[in-house]
């Protein structure tokens, strides 16, 4: 097939991920739905900062929040969206190894930060702050945990993606790919930058 | 491997369905599952009438009302109009932008499993415990009180057919973006194709919201949540709101495309090109965009307070603009024409003064102090069934007839659709006018019954017979139906004989390929161009060549089924704990589906030159 | 539709390519080192306690619709070409999402 043809650096188009009709249609379409993922996300945002002082006796925001936790959290998420980064461009550059390399760093990065975010929740159960304590809880863990839900899709995406090509290398078949499911790796972290502002920071403050 | 012309069996031709992911097939699908939800969202609504039609009936009484009322909402809105609309757009938008198919044929089918599976889900409900009952907005303050399982029906069920509606949206954003063929700037585009573009932008920032409901209600009822719960500090509001973000949106994803559809027909049946083709793509994008700053005006009467609810009120006002300058240019586009009175055309030209009605009645529920006396009475049940009824369905009516031949290859009866067209515009007026004035008189919607001598019983009784007039109405499209695919006439490539866009410059029903060569696109109205000029087809931008195919799927299928499995699961757990193991592995089922699909490579298949030409000489094209 | 359409010239300069490439990344690492920065002056102002929370709130979210734009801009490539249609999603998508916001902050309690 075409679009699993053998190509060498020099014969790798500039913008691998656009390059044929299907890869176009990716991008195009994956930057749609982040539109709506945008929308998604306002809204689960827009409902938590209706019900983040709705504590109902249960622990406040302030009460619960560690500054350090928190930091070390986001600082691995930053971290992987540039390595991510760096696997696209080793992509660009048609250095199928490097990529991988990045891309499996980014995935530990990715599930060092799902690690701390599944501690940190079973700490604050463990504190009496389970999702049905109070409307704030709720909304809490609903729109965390949609994240790290994500966080998740993405780890297993990412992953599937390098097994599965692992032998093969890098074509226009599996180019779009890659780059579309590092656009959603960004997107996440996107949303954790909101997260870790308006939830954690702006709930420290009070 | 020749996929053209093939003779199938009957267990060949349902497995073509099941796993097709052509869009003319899915669009056979959306009609025919949308047309049976329609025809149960029908006989529901006369369930209703029949309850009403004298004081102090008990014909469906308390709570079944309650089901049925609400059922016939949730099944119109989800389950009758949006597949429909999704039905009209598949079987003709790829084809009026010369595409070979659409941007995503696999998502295509997955959107209408989806769909088709939320809306069997919902309906199960019938049978396992009684139907939702809280309304179609299932506001929280009912529904969280709401015994039984009929509410998570609708939660999960919504929530499935939901996520199939947000994936066709996309996928059609995407084909009309990177689809249309050479010369298909977007202001050739036709209007059909721009309202499918516009609607597809509003179902995916309007969905989102309510899949975001419907978690926090599926939380709430199911997994101890406490969203919409006071007592911990939730707040009913919230429901509302999402619901009504997503739902006025909602009124235009399902009217914009009617409209596209009367644009079409208008200027077919006057013979002239649509008046004022720019201020129609504007008027519709200026729709679409208003479309998301008025939701509170279906709150008025929430006590959101003066300023919220002037703000909303002159939004909602505004809205009337845009509609005019499209009624205005509907009416210019006929003036002058050479006008032939088809079934599609009664149906468009008895929209305007219909919708205009609706939307009259809109900009007076918008006055929020007016709104006070109208809110919750059948006035306002009058406004929105003049304008989904008077808009959407008879833009799906026209369209239906309008484009059968296209999707089937056979001219429905002209003789049978006029008298359908009659017997239903009869019988919508004669429903929904008189309740304008009950509501004025003071009858509240959604109660089960009424008492005497309150001067509602002539109402009530005109309105119960304008409802089998319509009833009437559709059996004899049935009939239409089955006597045309019996033995209808074989209808032509331009099947009315005055097409104007690309879809009657090829065959009826098309090949699976739809253009032998991608077509040169010369202007707005594109076929209309080439038949002034002498052509007989249309001027291809390429030579004749091999054509790549996607492959076929029944993967759509079963990552459906396995969310109507997990649904299941999920919404028992309380009762039977292995019920929870159900549902995860309902949704094992559908993530090991969308690893098989990520995994194999689908490069599709070619469809080689000669066959094209054999299939092409055998007279497809005539 | 024809699959191929590489640049049109099989001997694109690779040399200029991957060079430009590099530049890309060197911003994308300033653009990193700036985000890092900005993330370390959010939670500074939040765990300063002499800033009072009217000015640190209004303070770190615009911190954050910053370093959002540099996630877009450098790190999604929305500065490159080609990005026209993704730009009206995403702004059409923001404008909702800021109407649902704002409204969910003032109407949901009156």
């Amino acid at each position: 097939m075409h679009v699993e043809e053998k190509l060498t650096a020099e014969t790798f188009p500039a913008s691998p991920e656009k390059a044929t009709l299907e890869g176009k249609n990716k991008f195009i379409g994956f930057w749609t739905f982040l539109g709506g993922e945008t929308v998604m996300f306002a809204s689960l945002f827009a409902t938590f900062l209706a019900l983040r002082d709705k504590t109902a006796n249960g622990p406040t925001a302030e009460e619960l929040f560690k500054m350090p936790l928190v930091f070390v959290a986001t600082m691995l998420l930053l971290t992987s969206s540039l390595t991510s980064v760096y696997a696209m461009y080793h992509m660009k550059n048609f250095d199928f190894k490097k990529m991988q390399l990045w891309l499996g760093v980014t995935v530990l990065l990715g599930a060092g930060f799902l690690g701390l975010e599944i501690f940190e929740f079973n700490e604050y159960v463990h504190e009496g702050f389970k999702f049905s304590t109070s409307a704030f809880s709720s909304s809490f863990y609903t729109l965390v945990g949609t994240h790290g839900a994500h966080v998740t899709f993405g780890l297993l995406w990412i992953l599937t993606l390098m097994i599965r090509n692992a032998k093969r290398g890098l074509n226009l078949y599996n180019a779009p790919k890659f780059y579309v499911a590092s656009l959603y790796w960004h997107f996440i972290d996107v949303v954790w930058v909101f997260i870790f502002t308006v939830v954690y920071l702006m709930g420290m403050v009070g | 491997m020749s996929t053209l012309a093939r003779k199938k069996g009957v267990g060949a031709v349902i497995w073509d369905y099941l796993t097709t992911v052509d869009h003319k097939k899915i669009a056979i699908l959306y009609l025919i599952a949308g047309g049976i939800f329609f025809l149960a969202g029908g006989v529901e609504a006369l369930l209703i009438r029949i309850q009403l039609a004298v004081p102090n009936n008990d014909f469906v009484v308390g709570g079944l009302y309650n089901q049925i009322l609400t059922m016939h909402g949730t099944t119109m809105i989800f389950l009758a109009a949006m597949p429909l609309v999704f039905a009209m757009m598949n079987a003709v938008v790829p084809i009026q932008i010369g595409a070979r198919d659409v941007a995503f044929p696999f998502l295509n089918a997955l959107g209408f499993w989806l769909f088709f599976f939320g809306g069997v889900f919902l309906n199960c409900s019938w049978f396992l415990g009684g139907a939702p009952d809280a309304g179609w907005t299932s506001y929280a303050s009912l529904s969280l009180e709401s015994p039984g399982h009929g509410i998570d029906f609708y939660v999960l069920g919504l929530q499935i057919s939901g996520f199939g509606t947000l994936i066709g949206g996309i996928n059609f954003l995407v084909t009309i973006v990177t689809m249309r063929a050479p010369g298909m700037t977007y202001m050739r585009m036709p209007l059909f194709t721009w309202t499918t573009f516009v609607a597809s932008a509003l179902i995916l920032f309007a969905f989102p919201p309510l899949t975001v409901g419907l978690i926090l209600m599926m939380m709430d009822r199911l997994f101890g949540g406490n969203f919409f719960d006071p007592a911990a500090g939730g707040n009913t509001i919230i429901w509302e709101h999402l619901f009504w973000i997503f739902g006025h949106p909602e009124v235009y994803i399902l009217v914009l495309p009617a409209f596209g559809i009367f644009s079409e027909i208008f200027a077919t049946f006057s013979k002239k090109r649509l008046f004022g083709y720019s201020s129609m793509v504007f008027a519709t994008v200026l729709i679409g965009f208003l479309g998301f700053m008025v939701w509170a005006h279906h709150m008025f009467t929430a006590g959101l307070g003066p300023v919220a609810n002037a703000i909303f009120a002159v939004a909602t006002m505004a809205i009337a603009v845009p509609t005019g300058i499209k009624i205005f240019n509907w009416l210019f586009t006929m003036w002058g024409g050479n006008i032939r009175f088809t079934t599609p055309m009664l149906y468009a030209v008895a929209f305007i003064p219909s919708f205009v009605m609706g939307g009259v009645t809109g900009v007076m529920n918008a006055a929020a102090a007016a709104d006070y006396q109208y809110h919750d009475s059948y006035f306002v049940v009058a406004h929105f069934h003049y304008v989904i009824v008077g808009g959407v369905v008879f833009g799906l009516l026209a369209g239906a007839h309008y484009w059968w031949p296209k999707m089937f290859g056979k001219m429905l009866s002209e003789k049978l659709g006029k008298v359908t067209f009659w017997l239903f515009f009869i019988g919508f007026h004669l429903t929904f006018f008189i309740q304008h004035f009950l509501g004025l008189m003071g009858m509240p919607r959604r109660v089960f019954t009424y008492l005497p001598g309150q001067g509602w019983e002539t109402g009530n009784l005109i309105s119960t017979i304008g409802a089998f007039f319509m009833a009437t109405a559709t059996v004899v499209l049935l009939i239409n139906i089955v006597v045309t695919t019996v033995k209808g006439k074989k209808a032509d490539a331009d099947a009315w004989g005055d097409g104007r866009t690309l879809e009657w410059a090829v065959a009826s029903p098309p090949p699976e390929y739809n253009f032998a060569q991608t077509p040169l696109v010369r202007g707005l109205d594109a076929y209309w161009i080439e038949k002034m000029e002498g052509r007989k087809g249309l001027t291809p931008a390429e030579p004749l060549g091999d054509i790549h195919m996607p492959n076929p799927s029944i993967l759509p299928f079963i990552i459906s089924l396995g969310l109507f499995i997990a649904a299941f699961g999920f919404m028992y757990h309380k009762q039977h704990s292995w019920s929870l193991f159900v549902g995860i592995a309902g949704l094992l089922i559908t993530l090991g589906s969308m690893f098989l699909r990520s995994v194999i490579d689908d490069h599709g298949f070619h469809i080689h030159k000669e066959e094209i030409l054999e299939a092409e000489n055998k007279g497809v094209k005539a | 539709m024809e699959q191929h359409t590489n640049s049109g010239n099989p001997n694109v300069d690779l040399a200029y390519r991957r060079k430009k490439n590099a530049e890309d990344m060197k911003h994308q690492v300033i653009s990193f080192v700036l985000m890092i920065f900005l993330t370390l002056i959010a939670f500074f102002a939040v765990g300063y306690d002499k800033f009072s929370p009217w000015f640190s709130v209004p303070f770190i979210l615009l911190l954050a619709a910053v370093q959002v734009a540099f996630q877009l801009y450098y790190f999604m490539h929305m500065s490159h070409k080609g990005h026209e249609v993704p730009s009206v999603f995403l702004y059409a998508g923001v404008f909702v999402a800021f109407l649902t916001i704002w409204a969910f902050m003032t109407i949901v309690w009156w």
